[in-house]
């Protein structure tokens, strides 16, 4: 009796360090997002809306930098621009393009707000994530900061 | 019978513990990128506190597809409209980093053609082909800044003023500006190609002259235990 509980102890244990292995794994992950892909996520979580994701790379395939950033005013600041709908159905922002004209219309709303609900405003692969922050982090901490 | 549950979960306690300790251990080893072709662990070598490599980070998978890349929300059915980005980058000439696309040689070579203009397909950029040399007092190769790819992307007021004062040498800069964001980091480490081992020389790319030594420091110089 005492010796089936030891095993079965025994066997919970190892399970519980095999998962805590797995977690581990997973919560050191890196994410894998496209270098320069930015979530906006100024207002979309507040609305109930998944935030937007922008692909730089999908978009200098076919634009300058200089359309975006001088021609339409979009600042070298991710969330800086305080996008809102608005503005996108007045021509502003992503509406000068995503307008049926230039590029699909602004109806298809879930092509740009495809983020994970809860991912803060966030620049992907850039070189002050890679910075190596404090070595000693305790799990939870670690845990939170994976988004 | 009393002092026996307590040896138990003595025991338990160990068997916990060691568990726990083996798993952190190899998953710092997994985390770190060992690849030493599935060489068992021992425990007394790796500890959650003793890994290998503890602040290296590698990224996996680079160019992942939309729906494997950990922002794309994969209960969204649009995500599986979007592109790949590899998908896009068939053909493009390769680079290590960053997207792993060398963007200026593509453009270059024709291999893309992104507008100039949001809806007019023929207006052409004006090209600026002026280099600026800066001299950089490290050991380090010099500093040239190459106008012409630059302006094949950006206007002058994307640069000037705001983050550049239009005369040589007047700026300063230096690599901790630069890896927090600010002057060249405004855009390299963000878009355009990052800074990382692999790319110092895309920027430090004139060779210092022969007879060039390292400067002696202050210190050096009025050292009085010399
Ligand atoms: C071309 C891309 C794009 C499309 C298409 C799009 N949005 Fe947005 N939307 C954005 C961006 C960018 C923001 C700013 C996100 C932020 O800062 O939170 C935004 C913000 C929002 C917000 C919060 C801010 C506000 O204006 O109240 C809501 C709600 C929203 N979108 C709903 C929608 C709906 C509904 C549709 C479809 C009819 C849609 N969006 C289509 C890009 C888009
Ligand atoms: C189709 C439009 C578009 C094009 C083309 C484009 N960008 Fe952007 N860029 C954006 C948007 C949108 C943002 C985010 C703005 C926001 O969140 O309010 C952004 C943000 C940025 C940022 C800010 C990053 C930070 O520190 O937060 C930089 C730098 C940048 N872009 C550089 C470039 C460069 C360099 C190019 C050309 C290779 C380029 N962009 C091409 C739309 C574009
Ligand atoms: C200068 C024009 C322009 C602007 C500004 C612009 N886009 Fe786009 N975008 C395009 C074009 C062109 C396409 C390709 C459309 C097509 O395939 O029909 C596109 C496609 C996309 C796609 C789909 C990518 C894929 O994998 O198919 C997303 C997502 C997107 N844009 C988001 C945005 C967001 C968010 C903004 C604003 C922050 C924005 N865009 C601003 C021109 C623009
Ligand atoms: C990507 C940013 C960027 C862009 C775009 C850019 N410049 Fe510059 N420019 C610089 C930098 C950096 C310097 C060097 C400043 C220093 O040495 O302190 C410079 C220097 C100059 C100088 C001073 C040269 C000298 O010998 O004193 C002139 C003039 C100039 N730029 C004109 C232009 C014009 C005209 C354009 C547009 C066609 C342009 N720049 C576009 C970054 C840029
Ligand atoms: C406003 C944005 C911006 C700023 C600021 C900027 N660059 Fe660039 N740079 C680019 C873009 C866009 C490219 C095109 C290649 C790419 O995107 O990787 C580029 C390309 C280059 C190249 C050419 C690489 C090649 O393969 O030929 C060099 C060298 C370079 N930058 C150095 C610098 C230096 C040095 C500074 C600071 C003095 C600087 N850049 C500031 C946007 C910028
Ligand atoms: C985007 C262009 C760029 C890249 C990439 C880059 N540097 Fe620099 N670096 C500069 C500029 C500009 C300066 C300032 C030169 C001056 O003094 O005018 C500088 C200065 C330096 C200095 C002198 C000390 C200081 O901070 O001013 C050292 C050392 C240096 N870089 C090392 C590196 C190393 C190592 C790498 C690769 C990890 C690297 N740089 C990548 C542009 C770059």
């Amino acid at each position: 009796m005492a010796l089936k509980n030891e095993r079965d102890f025994a066997f919970k244990s190892l399970l519980l360090g095999v998962l805590l292995t797995l977690g581990l794994m997973g919560v050191s992950q890196q994410s894998k997002a496209e270098y320069a892909d930015i979530v906006i996520n100024n207002y979309a979580d507040a609305a109930g809306m998944r935030p937007a994701v922008f692909p730089h790379w999908f978009h200098r395939i076919r634009f300058r930098c200089k359309v975006c950033h001088a021609d339409l005013g979009f600042k070298f600041k991710a969330g800086g621009n305080e996008i809102t709908m608005a503005k996108i159905i007045d021509g502003q922002f992503c509406g000068a393009c995503h307008n049926g004209e230039v590029a699909w219309s602004v109806e298809n709303c879930a092509m740009c707000h495809s983020g994970i609900p809860g991912t803060p405003t966030h620049f992907h692969g850039s070189t002050l994530q890679r910075l190596v922050a404090p070595a000693y982090k305790p799990l939870d901490a670690k845990k939170a900061s994976k988004k | 019978m009393k002092m026996g549950g307590a040896m138990n979960y003595k025991n338990k306690m160990m068997l916990l513990v060691i568990s726990a300790v083996f798993g952190l251990g190899l998953a710092g080893q997994v985390a770190a990128g060992a690849a030493d072709g599935g060489k068992p662990l021992m425990l007394a070598d790796v500890s959650s506190a003793n890994t290998f490599n503890l602040n290296l980070k590698k990224a996996k998978n680079p160019n992942a597809p939309p729906w494997e890349d950990g922002i794309h929300d994969t209960a969204n059915e649009a995500t599986f409209n979007l592109q790949p980005p590899l998908e896009a980058y068939k053909g493009l000439p390769k680079t290590s980093f960053g997207n792993h696309v060398d963007w200026v040689k593509a453009l270059d070579q024709g291999l893309i053609k992104p507008r100039w203009d949001r809806l007019d397909s023929n207006e052409e950029p004006f090209v600026m082909d002026l280099d600026i040399v800066r001299p950089v007092k490290a050991s380090v190769p010099d500093v040239v800044f190459p106008h012409r790819q630059h302006t094949e992307w950006l206007l002058c007021s994307n640069c000037h003023p705001a983050i550049f004062i239009p005369q040589k040498g007047a700026n300063q800069i230096n690599m901790s500006a630069i890896l927090l964001g600010k002057k060249c980091g405004v855009c390299h480490g963000k878009v355009s190609f990052p800074v990382e081992t692999k790319t110092c020389k895309k920027c430090h790319s004139k060779p210092k002259p022969a007879d060039w030594k390292p400067p002696l420091s202050e210190a050096t110089l009025k050292n009085p235990w010399k």
